[in-house]
């Protein structure tokens, strides 16, 4: 594959606290290619927006410590200087948010609201960004644009709203869009809209998308590469099809266990995750997930694992300190129904002491 | 309650049930101009035991539904039959009486329980509400014993809310709700503000107090998979109306609505394999409830509408696959495997 449109390295952010250091996101690494869509999937707290936020320097007037590269285009958005990063971002990186009504200002006109995002970075007349602006919405699938550019905000519904802000982002046809739960405000229909939308946009301007989601259907959706982040820190990346075939981790197997689908068969139990994510500012030690894993073994408190290679796919790593035979065997009798304590068993391993209830 | 009512038959009934709410015009004398049709004629009975799903998207009317079971706004028209007493017009001390047999469980886990109470107190407020157990030990034992069913650890009896995490929380809520042992449940989002990780876990509890209790559960959601999962029959709503209702297994494998077909198209599938799978995709957003479109409310945005729609409402009517459906052109299953609903079988 060509070179990545987008490179972080070791990524580090942390935010001293008056309760201590909360380390958001703890040594990631991730690679974004040009017309490709990778789904960042994990719970509030793992650091997915953190990182997100830091590739567009959000992050650095909330005094956040920052080390490690993000490197894009060449420059590393870690390091450059505020007025360069201002001239990236909104123009060649672009974010959507969660919440729609909270990003758009409420006082202005929506087509005052993309001028600007126009303006901001391009030298045209105010009847230009106007008639771009018209186009930006009728792109997005807003009816009746040439009127609708006079709207506020609080007269659009919640799915033209998000699609507004997408109109926004992409005002200046940006090489990277990041969608932090595009649509987990929305309703179902809404939100299979508005993914269509993203999808055909990428396709039209060979965007790259970093979308970052907990809801598993939607990546599977949209995504063509998959990280699974847990408490600051990718514990599993792969492509989007080897991480729902053949996940290894256990916390992704947690995930793909604890929703029910509506293509499966109605019926079958959903075996949740013990306990609760942990606290960023004292992350168990070892593996950070062992406190909530049903196959802990004793030296998993201890050793932290690195993200590896899987020895037959080169392309998906996992962190995890069980071997990559005995993860496959357990998953193989977690998807014939068996319960993790079961799975346990058949597989020969000793149960955890202390296990999770 | 007395239990001169029929101990067999439907928990509830609700026939025609009607709100609309006043649109007015002016600050000091306020003229009504207009209403928002929240919830116009809705029928459903509720068997004992049974968990019933209200589906539809945001503005349907399935919070106005399940706050008009609880009396939390009276009604415009219609009547709630519970065991014999219409909730809808019951007062004073029958009402109270009624109360105490519908509880609701909310959405969000941090804002229904008071942060300066400790849980203790919360899950016994209740006995407190209904002078019950007057007596300070017994109510603790019983408040401990509630915790457990809900799978807290009863030592936390004096911690306050903001010491738990949102699965926590919810647990909290549905010990409060347990506390007077109601006969029936309502469940508005119950896991919709809940992490991926904690839904689960909340999911499993209430399946599991509901085969353990026989409780009749109305669970009202967004996420289709998750009432799936969690229910017998289903209710989609759209525009205040039910459009189709029947068992859980008619609705997801053949259902006959386009509107049911639609929602059940436009969820996100777990599996990357179905990508670029052919789905159709409703456009355009829900009408204004002020003001609905004449006829089949869902006209405006249906594939197969043709002219008798807009002029003709369609019935709630069977149409001989297992759901009452209103509508004048249900699908076919050719048609359902078109739009690609995942569920179908």
């Amino acid at each position: 594959m060509s070179e990545p449109l987008l490179r972080v390295e070791d990524l580090r952010v942390e935010f001293p606290t008056e309760d201590g250091l909360v380390h958001a996101v703890d040594g990631i690494t991730y690679q974004v290619y040009k017309g490709r869509t990778l789904g960042i999937v994990g719970e509030s707290g793992s650091g997915k927006t953190v990182s997100s936020l830091t590739t567009l320097g959000l992050t650095r007037r909330q005094g956040a410590r920052i080390s490690g590269r993000i490197l894009f285009e060449g420059k590393d958005l870690v390091t450059l200087p505020e007025d360069e990063l201002r001239a990236i971002r909104g123009n060649d990186i672009a974010m959507i948010f969660q919440d729609p009504l909270s990003s758009l200002h409420p006082l202005y006109r929506v087509g005052r609201q993309l001028t600007e995002a126009v303006r901001a970075h391009r030298d045209v007349s105010k009847a230009q960004a106007r008639e771009r602006a018209v186009e930006l919405l009728g792109l997005v699938g807003i009816p009746d644009p040439s009127r609708r550019v006079d709207a506020y905000p609080h007269e659009f519904s919640g799915g033209m709203r998000q699609r507004a802000m997408i109109a926004m982002a992409l005002a200046n046809e940006p090489k990277l869009l990041i969608a932090d739960e595009p649509t987990t405000a929305l309703d179902v229909t809404v939100q299979a809209q508005i993914l269509a939308l993203m999808e055909r946009l990428q396709r039209e301007l060979e965007m790259a998308i970093v979308i970052i989601t907990h809801d598993l259907g939607v990546v599977a959706e949209m995504a063509d590469d998959i990280a699974v982040m847990y408490a600051g820190r990718i514990v599993e990346t792969a492509s989007a099809a080897r991480v729902f075939a053949f996940p290894e981790h256990p916390y992704t197997w947690g995930l793909l266990k604890s929703i029910p689908r509506l293509d499966a068969q109605r019926g079958e139990d959903l075996v949740p995750i013990p306990g609760t994510p942990p606290s960023l500012i004292s992350p168990p030690s070892g593996c950070h997930f062992h406190p909530r894993c049903p196959y802990v073994q004793p030296d998993h408190a201890r050793i932290d694992p690195q993200l590896q290679p899987v020895p037959e796919e080169p392309s998906h790593h996992v962190a995890c300190l069980l071997e990559s035979g005995v993860r496959k065997r357990l998953w193989a009798q977690l998807g014939a129904g068996r319960t993790p304590e079961e799975a346990l068993v058949e597989v020969g391993l000793p149960a955890p002491p202390g296990a999770p209830v | 309650m007395s239990s001169t009512a029929t101990a067999a038959g439907p928990l509830v009934r609700v026939r025609d049930l009607v709100k609309h709410f006043p649109i007015t015009r002016g600050i000091i004398v306020q003229r009504k101009i207009g209403a928002v049709r929240a919830v116009d004629g809705v029928s459903f009975e509720l068997q004992r035991g049974e968990t019933l799903g209200l589906v539809g998207e945001t503005g349907c009317g399935k919070t106005t539904t399940a706050k008009l079971i609880m009396r939390l706004l009276d009604a415009t028209a219609g009547e709630i039959d519970f065991e014999g007493t219409d909730i809808t017009r019951a007062r004073g001390a029958r009402l109270k009486a009624i109360r105490r047999e519908v509880q609701m469980i909310f959405q969000d886990p941090f804002s229904s329980l008071n942060p300066r109470k400790t849980i203790g107190s919360i899950i016994g407020e209740p006995f407190a509400i209904h002078g019950l157990l007057p007596d300070r030990d017994e109510r603790r034992r019983e408040v401990r014993r509630l915790m457990e069913t809900v799978g807290l650890n009863p030592e936390h009896y004096n911690r306050y809310p903001h010491e738990f995490s949102g699965g926590q929380r919810q647990r909290i809520g549905v010990a409060r709700a347990l506390a007077l042992s109601p006969k029936l449940l309502i469940a508005d989002e119950p896991v919709s503000a809940l992490d991926v990780s904690i839904q689960a876990q909340v999911l499993n509890l209430l399946r599991d107090l509901q085969r353990r209790l026989g409780l009749t559960i109305v669970f009202i959601a967004h996420d289709l998979s998750v009432v799936r999962h969690m229910c017998d029959r289903v209710a989609v709503m759209y525009l205040g109306k039910i459009v189709e209702i029947g068992p859980n297994e008619a609705v997801y494998e053949f259902p006959r609505h386009p509107y049911t077909g639609a929602l059940l198209a436009a969820v996100p599938v777990a599996d990357p394999s179905l990508h670029g799978q052919e789905r159709r995709l409703l456009s355009g957003d829900v009408p204004s409830p002020a003001n609905p479109p004449s006829g089949c409310r869902f006209h405006t945005r249906c594939p197969k509408a043709q002219a008798l729609c807009s002029a003709q409402e369609p019935g709630l009517e069977d149409k001989g696959s297992g759901t009452l459906v209103a509508c004048h052109y249900p699908l076919s299953r050719e048609e359902v495997a078109q739009i690609g609903v995942r569920s179908a079988r």
